[in-house]
């Protein structure tokens, strides 16, 4: 069985963040990056999988700058066998990066694409299921348990108000929410002994161009600074002022 | 992109589309998944009991979205599970969470935890899009025009075997107008109960909690408030026993009044707060308690 595991490089998702001065993008100057951390539970849950089937292959991809090497070497060294660095500086929007990844499904043939259910930086939450759109294929969101059995994929995953349980054919798409695993720490020298699996480095098989564009970036309104109250007396006088009665 | 349809997943939500449908200013039609007929001009009913997995579902609806130019969801986990798969089959365009509307192709969501406020702009052809309802007008009148009952036979190639809810009986936190939410000084998930469970009953209020209350077993995911969990919006928002760490303050910041009760002085949400009280929440939790009137 085959895995494919899309990484996206994120700012990482503990930095405060600011927009540059004149809007036209994030101040990303003095921030780290790091594997978004819904992938880094799907390259953790791949990971295990192999551990109990060593027959299991487990592939890392991710579309970007060279700089995604580091992302993907961080990948290698939690467990996965190897890594594909898609190289584009382009403009991209989630629907050309579920076109590329459905270009590298065809040729890689994956049972299973484990990624997270959204980034922390753009926060869409639809790369997941446009991919598995495109290649007809079914789709469990917000996974919380994983079981492969046959040719099947049992998923417990996280609803509005609950959970469910889906049943699905391979091949299928699945994302990953908080709940399904506590992603194993890696140590610097674990990236460095990575540094001998294969990370292959390759051009865009898409050519669709995104039908998104962001042109502006900025600050939301902050909230107006509040007051501290003495006791609860004085929090419901406070309270009683805004119009709230409790 | 003469028309939109706004997809609602129960009646609950059909009256949420009101104020997007106005700022969106396109004539619009609704498609109401389960309940009874909608806003809009036309609102076709399609009168499932259970809302079927997204695959075969997203397939059925395409006869009937690729009319529109314009197709909107309420924001939640259901309808983007939905809407990315309806996005992909339709090769559109799509925006998640949508706060604001600038014009029928322009728009603004939040990113990075709610750190920025981004503008886009669609080049071309069809959007589906998700809003968060608590950023537009509410109670606008809706126009109420014909229902026509609509036959959707998704062929689903996954199967639901189990479904659970586990909300007790509370307002549900997207809908709540008052949030009690607390977070890992509440020990443990008896405790969790007690106080804030408590607390919320006597209010009417629905319960929330923090990341890190639902990673230390004190909640249950659901309950989960922040850019990973819940975007809420409430009149009133206590937090009790949060520190206010970027991502929980995402999911928060359009409440309308935030109080905080933290023992810790210098916890960053007293930044955030409207009223910030330096005390033990289980001295202060259970006099506001006895204090309020209740519902």
């Amino acid at each position: 069985m085959r895995i494919l595991l899309p990484i996206k490089r994120v700012i990482d998702p503990y930095a405060k963040v600011k927009p540059l001065g004149d809007g036209s993008g994030i101040d990303t100057g003095n921030v780290k990056f790091d594997v978004n951390p819904f992938d880094e539970i799907a390259v953790e849950e791949a990971v295990r999988m192999k551990e109990k089937d060593p027959s299991i292959e487990t592939i890392a991809i991710s579309i970007g700058g060279a700089e995604c090497e580091d992302q993907l070497r961080k990948c290698l060294a939690m467990g996965a066998d190897k890594a594909i660095l898609v190289e584009s500086t382009r403009e991209h929007d989630p629907s050309t990066i579920a076109h590329e990844l459905k270009a590298w499904v065809e040729e890689l043939k994956p049972d299973l694409i484990l990624m997270g259910k959204q980034s922390t930086d753009g926060e869409s939450n639809q790369v997941g299921q446009m991919l598995a759109a495109l290649l007809g294929w079914p789709q469990a969101t917000y996974a919380s348990k994983i079981t492969i059995e046959g040719g099947n994929i049992e998923v417990v995953r996280e609803t509005d108000s609950g959970e469910e349980t889906l049943t699905l054919p391979l091949p299928a798409v699945v994302t990953t929410d908080l709940r399904l695993n506590e992603p194993r720490y890696i140590a610097l020298p674990g990236i460095i002994r990575a540094r001998n699996k294969p990370l292959e480095k390759a051009t865009e098989k898409s050519n669709k161009e995104p039908n998104i564009r962001y042109t502006k970036f900025q600050s939301p309104p902050a909230r107006p600074a509040g007051r501290k109250v003495a006791n609860v007396t004085e929090l419901l006088a406070a309270l009683s002022e805004r119009g709230v009665s409790l | 992109m003469s028309r939109a349809l706004f997809v609602c997943f129960d009646s609950e939500e059909s009256a949420l589309v009101t104020g997007c449908a106005a700022a969106l200013g396109l004539p619009f039609d609704t498609l109401m998944l389960s309940g009874e007929g909608g806003a809009g001009d036309k609102s076709f009913v399609a009168g499932f009991e259970a809302v079927p997995p997204a695959d075969g579902l997203a397939e059925a609806l395409l006869s009937l979205s690729g009319q529109y130019g314009r197709i909107a969801f309420v924001s939640s986990m259901r309808s983007k599970d939905l809407a990315g798969r309806l996005a992909g089959l339709l090769d559109a365009a799509m925006l998640t969470d949508v706060i604001a509307v600038e014009s029928a192709d322009t728009f603004h969501l939040p990113m990075v935890a709610g750190s920025i406020v981004t503008t886009a702009k669609v080049t071309d052809g069809t959007l589906v899009f998700t809003f968060r309802p608590s950023n537009f007008a509410k109670d606008l009148p809706s126009t109420t025009g014909s229902t026509e009952k609509i036959a959707l036979t998704p062929a689903s190639r996954t199967q639901r075997t189990k479904a659970a809810a586990r909300s007790g009986g509370r307002p549900d936190l997207a809908q709540a107008k008052i949030i009690v939410t607390g977070g890992r000084p509440l020990k443990d998930a008896a405790t969790f109960e007690a106080v804030l469970g408590g607390l919320a009953d006597k209010l009417g209020a629905a319960v929330g909690a923090t990341r890190a209350a639902v990673d230390s077993g004190i909640a249950a995911n659901e309950l989960q408030v922040g850019q990973t969990g819940k975007i809420v919006a409430p009149d009133l928002y206590i937090a009790a026993g949060v520190s206010g760490s970027t991502q929980h303050m995402a999911g928060i910041k359009d409440s309308k009044i935030i109080v905080a009760i933290n023992t810790d002085a210098d916890a960053p949400i007293f930044e955030s707060a409207d009223f910030g009280l330096v005390q033990d929440l289980f001295t202060a939790l259970p006099e506001i308690q006895a204090a309020a009137k209740g519902t």
